[in-house]
């Protein structure tokens, strides 16, 4: 175990990586020897040298069509996205590209790629800077989403993700980047597809990922002492989920909330709550409750993105409802 | 061209305000005033002054990140301005778009822009607006050098110019976009080259020679109003800052970064003014005073201004 910031870890997925298999390499703006819009790449220049880390123009859709017709010729590329706000401008290599090529081709192309991207408000980014569009992605049938929530999730998924032989969206926080965790060392994956209790819980279980995590684990501290139990669990993966995980915790609470920090509707929230009123119907002893933010733009003044991103105290008030 | 007194002090003028809401932009983020990304203009000035000082009200502006300058020069407020970095409800924006989204639609400002590239289509939009409509004007896209790698550039100039659109297009050539040099961006040293492929005019200036971006422009503006289509300008300049406030520009020579400070707008303004005894230092600097004093001004109103509310987050999603 070693203390490593969330950004070091999942810098320390790639370099292990690409020390490892010479097929993977890394392309996008400013990853070069300026290392990284939020410096999630600073050092690899120096330790990859330009052909492997590759400064492109400012030209999002030839980085992903590039990495789409490099991946199904045999390299791995790992292609950053400066802010997933720009993904709008390449969203056909990723939605009509990428993604389809294997099926459309009857399972003969593997598009093994990684989409490295941040994502969030809190930074006063306003509105083109601040999204949290990862339910845009796993409506698209042929990708994968990842979201890590800690510091050795960002490193063991990242791991994942690059020998994963799928073009997979890994969506990093920016609000998280900075936060310390332990990180194992070596060769640890943390499985694509496989949540994560982050806390132990018996009355009400909170889903959350991402940034959302921190959030909840806090709710769940204050509410605890409150008098209620609440299970913490991140998905990690949102494609492919880990309902099981999400079925077997609300078997045990009876009561579920979901936050994300995406807006409310077609948030992937609405996806969890669905399939959970499917197949654990007969778990529930409460209505299924979504903490989000609010169905508008990311607002740029602090007081409306304060207003704007869901907080502990919304997510306490949403679990004290199914209890009063 | 003939250009008189007036004009090259209204240059000036309008230059100095730039630099100093920059400078003052730049004090206020480094004390917490300013949240989120603040792209300042400094050294750039001449750019946007001697092209807005061709058009009026009437015609449109498509702005950057880097918008500041382009607002001022095309008659923005300055309070509004200020206020609106700060995330006031006074601001331009009501504090929903801050420096990367400012805009005075009436004005003719259709925006800053937090997406590289984003204005270029945009511009040919406004344009085809004001020629459906049967009017004279025009349209301005200032974008970079970086932004003229975007597919947006070049669909928006081939649209623009099978449809003979008013819009000029002014590459603001600082050499880089962020960190990446222009040499390791395109195959190309002049950008206004690309403007051959679509069959229109395209001239490149030395972007911190007023002069030079005004006669540049006041050619494809003239055209533009004729009906004879768009034309491309490119303006050699250099940013003076990182490329936002917070980057040290490690990526840059210091003896390039050198060499062009030399080569400063303003200065190179106020070397000619002299020269052609349109103006004494004590009247070049009561200009400078007076702009400082109305930025102060509009620095004290934004202070001044209330947060938002709340629950504005949820207004202004759609027209009612
Ligand atoms: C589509 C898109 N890609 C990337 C960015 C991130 N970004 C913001 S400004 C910038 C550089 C722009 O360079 P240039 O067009 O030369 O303008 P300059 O900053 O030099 O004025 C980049 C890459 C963005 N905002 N939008
Ligand atoms: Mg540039």
């Amino acid at each position: 175990m070693k203390t490593m910031t969330y950004v070091e870890a999942l810098r320390d997925g790639m370099r292990f990586e690409m020390n490892k298999d010479p097929n993977v390499y890394l392309a996008g703006e400013d990853v070069g020897i300026f290392g990284g819009c939020f410096g999630q790449t600073a050092g690899l220049y120096q330790e990859f040298g330009p052909e492997r880390v590759i400064d492109t123009p400012i030209t999002e859709t030839a980085i992903i069509g590039h990495a789409v017709g490099a991946a199904a010729s045999g390299l791995r590329p790992i292609v950053e996205i400066m802010f997933i706000d720009f993904t709008g401008v390449c969203m056909d290599e990723i939605l009509n590209q990428a993604t389809k090529m294997r099926y459309m081709f009857g399972g003969k192309a593997k598009v093994p790629m990684v989409i490295r991207t941040p994502c969030g408000a809190g930074v006063g980014a306003a509105a083109q800077h601040s999204q949290s569009l990862e339910a845009f992605f796993t409506h698209i049938p042929g990708i994968k989403v990842v979201m890590p929530s800690v510091a050795a999730d960002a490193r063991g998924l990242m791991i994942a993700a690059i020998r994963d032989d799928n073009p997979v969206m890994y969506i990093e926080h920016k609000g998280l980047l900075g936060v310390e965790g332990e990180v194992p060392e070596g060769d640890v994956v943390v499985p694509l597809g496989k949540a994560d209790i982050k806390k132990e819980g018996s009355d009400v279980t909170i889903v959350a990922w991402s940034a959302m995590v921190g959030k909840a684990m806090n709710a769940a501290a204050s509410l605890e002492k409150e008098g209620i139990s609440a299970e913490v669990l991140d998905p990690r993966t949102l494609k492919p989920l880990d309902i099981d995980s999400i079925l077997s915790s609300v078997a045990k609470t009876g009561k579920l909330v979901i936050v994300h920090e995406a807006n409310k509707t077609g948030g992937f929230g609405g996806e969890i709550a669905a399939l959970v009123a499917d197949q654990g119907f007969d778990y529930l002893n409460a209505p299924i409750k979504r903490v989000t933010a609010p169905d508008s733009p990311v607002p740029f003044s602090p007081v409306l993105e304060k207003a704007y991103v869901p907080g502990e105290e919304k997510i306490i008030a949403a679990v004290k409802e199914l209890f009063a | 061209m003939e250009v008189t007194k007036e004009t090259l002090l209204g240059f000036y003028e309008t230059m100095v305000t730039i630099r100093t809401f920059e400078e003052k932009a730049m004090e206020l983020f480094a004390a917490g005033y300013i949240p989120g990304f603040v792209h300042l203009y400094i050294g750039e000035e001449a750019v946007a002054t001697g092209v807005c000082a061709n058009l009026t009200e009437r015609d449109f502006i498509t702005s950057t990140h880097r918008g500041h300058g382009h607002l001022i020069a095309k008659g923005g407020k300055i309070d509004l301005m200020m206020a609106e970095l700060m995330g006031k409800v006074t601001g331009y924006c009501k504090g929903k778009g801050g420096s990367m989204h400012i805009a005075d639609v009436d004005l003719g400002i259709l925006g800053a822009n937090g997406i590289v590239g984003a204005g270029q289509p945009i511009a040919a939009g406004a344009a085809f607006a004001c020629k459906y409509k049967k009017q004279d004007n025009v349209c301005v896209c200032f974008f970079g050098d970086g932004a003229s790698n975007r597919g947006t550039f070049h669909e928006a100039l081939n649209l623009a110019s099978i449809f003979k659109l008013p819009v000029i297009y002014v590459c603001e050539n600082n050499l880089y976009g962020i960190s990446n040099c222009q040499r390791d961006h395109m195959n190309v040293s002049d950008i206004s080259d690309r403007a051959a492929s679509y069959g229109i005019p395209g001239v490149s200036v030395d972007g911190n020679d007023v002069m030079a971006v005004y006669e540049a422009a006041a050619e494809a503006v003239k055209r533009a109003r004729k009906g004879e289509g768009p034309s491309m300008i490119e303006c050699k300049t250099w940013r003076h800052r990182g490329h936002f406030e917070g980057d040290p520009g490690i990526y840059k020579n210091a003896k390039e970064q050198e060499a062009w400070i030399k080569k400063d707008p303003i200065i190179k303004l106020e070397k000619k003014l002299v020269e052609y005894e349109y103006a004494a230092e004590d009247e070049l600097n009561a200009i400078k005073d007076a702009a400082k004093e109305r930025i102060e001004a509009a620095v004290e109103f934004a202070k001044n201004s209330p947060d938002p509310e709340p629950e504005d987050v949820l207004r202004d999603v759609y027209a009612d």
